[in-house]
């Protein structure tokens, strides 16, 4: 499938019809999704015949997506009710029959359990192929991620910048488009993230130079 | 709630040590087609708990002659893979719930989805 392709299905993809403030449901747009999902795909073979678990899946556009990509199966987490049902009501309007729906506190998931079974995370918004989480957060975040990273020794880069095209959806959003950071996180301690068996240092360079080019990220200096 | 994802869930009641495997009653199952791919089963099977999908299909009535152990060599026993594929992907739990094996505690399933949400209490 090519990524324009990609792209206009998700387009169809319902979103969330009210979102919950307190839950920060935002969708992620069907140019990012798509563009996330084909990197993915194309450069590090993740989605095709995998077994893909979608954290925080919300209507599951990136759900949809990778299992237009042929993923063995995608397994969405949500704690979201509404969110849920919507993605349900997506998976049957275009006959999706490999995805699977849990109904979850992500908080009280045994991370390592579930590392060692699925191949590829997708994660608010992007990927943690088995060795390094890569994850979108506001500008104004990042002091406390940078804090909470600390806390657990988890070593954070902030990879890039990003244009996200977040329609102001919420009355307290005064700017339109904020900037996310594309942080990436290793953790040393913990055994999935084993840098050694997989070069993830590489892989993170292709994933940006892809998305550089594609216009809907600006690197900017990383941090350390 | 399709097996592959069953395979892999666990109760998190506070003071449970082993919520493994989650007990299912079902009042509502469905079979659907999917695609196979005999790559990705091959893929799958070792990371499964083998004894809780049998024992899972045998609690929906939809283990037919799936094996008590793996065979030997099912890379290429394509008849065994399908079987496999049939369970792990095609066989959905509509409506019911899964149990905690030691806590006894019910987690529903409806329209497909296993609600795993747990009270404060409990966490």
């Amino acid at each position: 499938m090519k990524l324009k392709e990609l792209e206009s299905w998700l387009q169809q993809v319902d979103a969330f019809e009210e979102p919950k403030i307190l839950l920060e449901q935002y969708p992620t747009s069907p140019h990012i999704s798509a563009c996330m999902l084909y990197t993915i795909q194309n450069t590090f073979n993740d989605i095709e015949g995998k077994l893909v678990a979608d954290l925080g899946c919300g209507c599951g556009v990136l759900s949809i997506g990778a299992a237009m990509l042929a993923a063995g199966l995608c397994v969405g987490f949500d704690i979201d009710n509404d969110a849920l049902d919507i993605f349900r009501r997506n998976a049957e309007e275009f006959e999706i029959s490999n995805v699977d729906l849990v109904q979850c506190d992500l908080a009280s998931l045994e991370a390592e359990a579930y590392a060692k079974k699925f191949d590829t995370f997708l994660w608010a918004a992007i990927t943690m192929a088995k060795t390094a989480v890569y994850s979108l957060h506001k500008t104004t975040t990042r002091e406390h991620i940078q804090k909470k990273a600390n806390d657990w020794g988890v070593k954070m880069e902030v990879i890039a910048e990003l244009r996200y095209d977040l329609p102001a959806s919420y009355k307290f959003h005064k700017k339109k488009s904020p900037l996310l950071n594309l942080i990436k996180g290793s953790v040393e301690r913990k055994p999935f993230l084993d840098e050694k068996k997989h070069p993830a240092v590489i892989k993170l360079q292709l994933f940006f130079e892809k998305l550089v080019s594609w216009k809907i990220v600006i690197p900017k200096v990383v941090l350390e | 709630m399709k097996l592959l994802t069953h395979n892999m869930l666990t109760s998190h009641v506070k003071g449970v040590t082993k919520g493994y495997p989650l007990l299912i009653k079902a009042t509502e199952v469905k079979v659907n087609e999917v695609d196979f791919n005999p790559q990705f089963v091959t893929r799958m099977i070792p990371k499964l708990e083998w004894s809780a999908l049998v024992h899972a299909a045998e609690e929906l009535g939809q283990r037919q002659d799936l094996p008590d152990e793996l065979v030997p060599e099912y890379e290429n026993n394509e008849e065994f893979l399908k079987k496999v594929h049939r369970v792990l992907l095609e066989v959905e739990v509509i409506e019911g719930c899964l149990r905690c094996p030691e806590s006894g505690r019910e987690f529903p399933i409806s329209r497909g989805i296993p609600n795993m949400l747990l009270n404060e209490d409990e966490v």
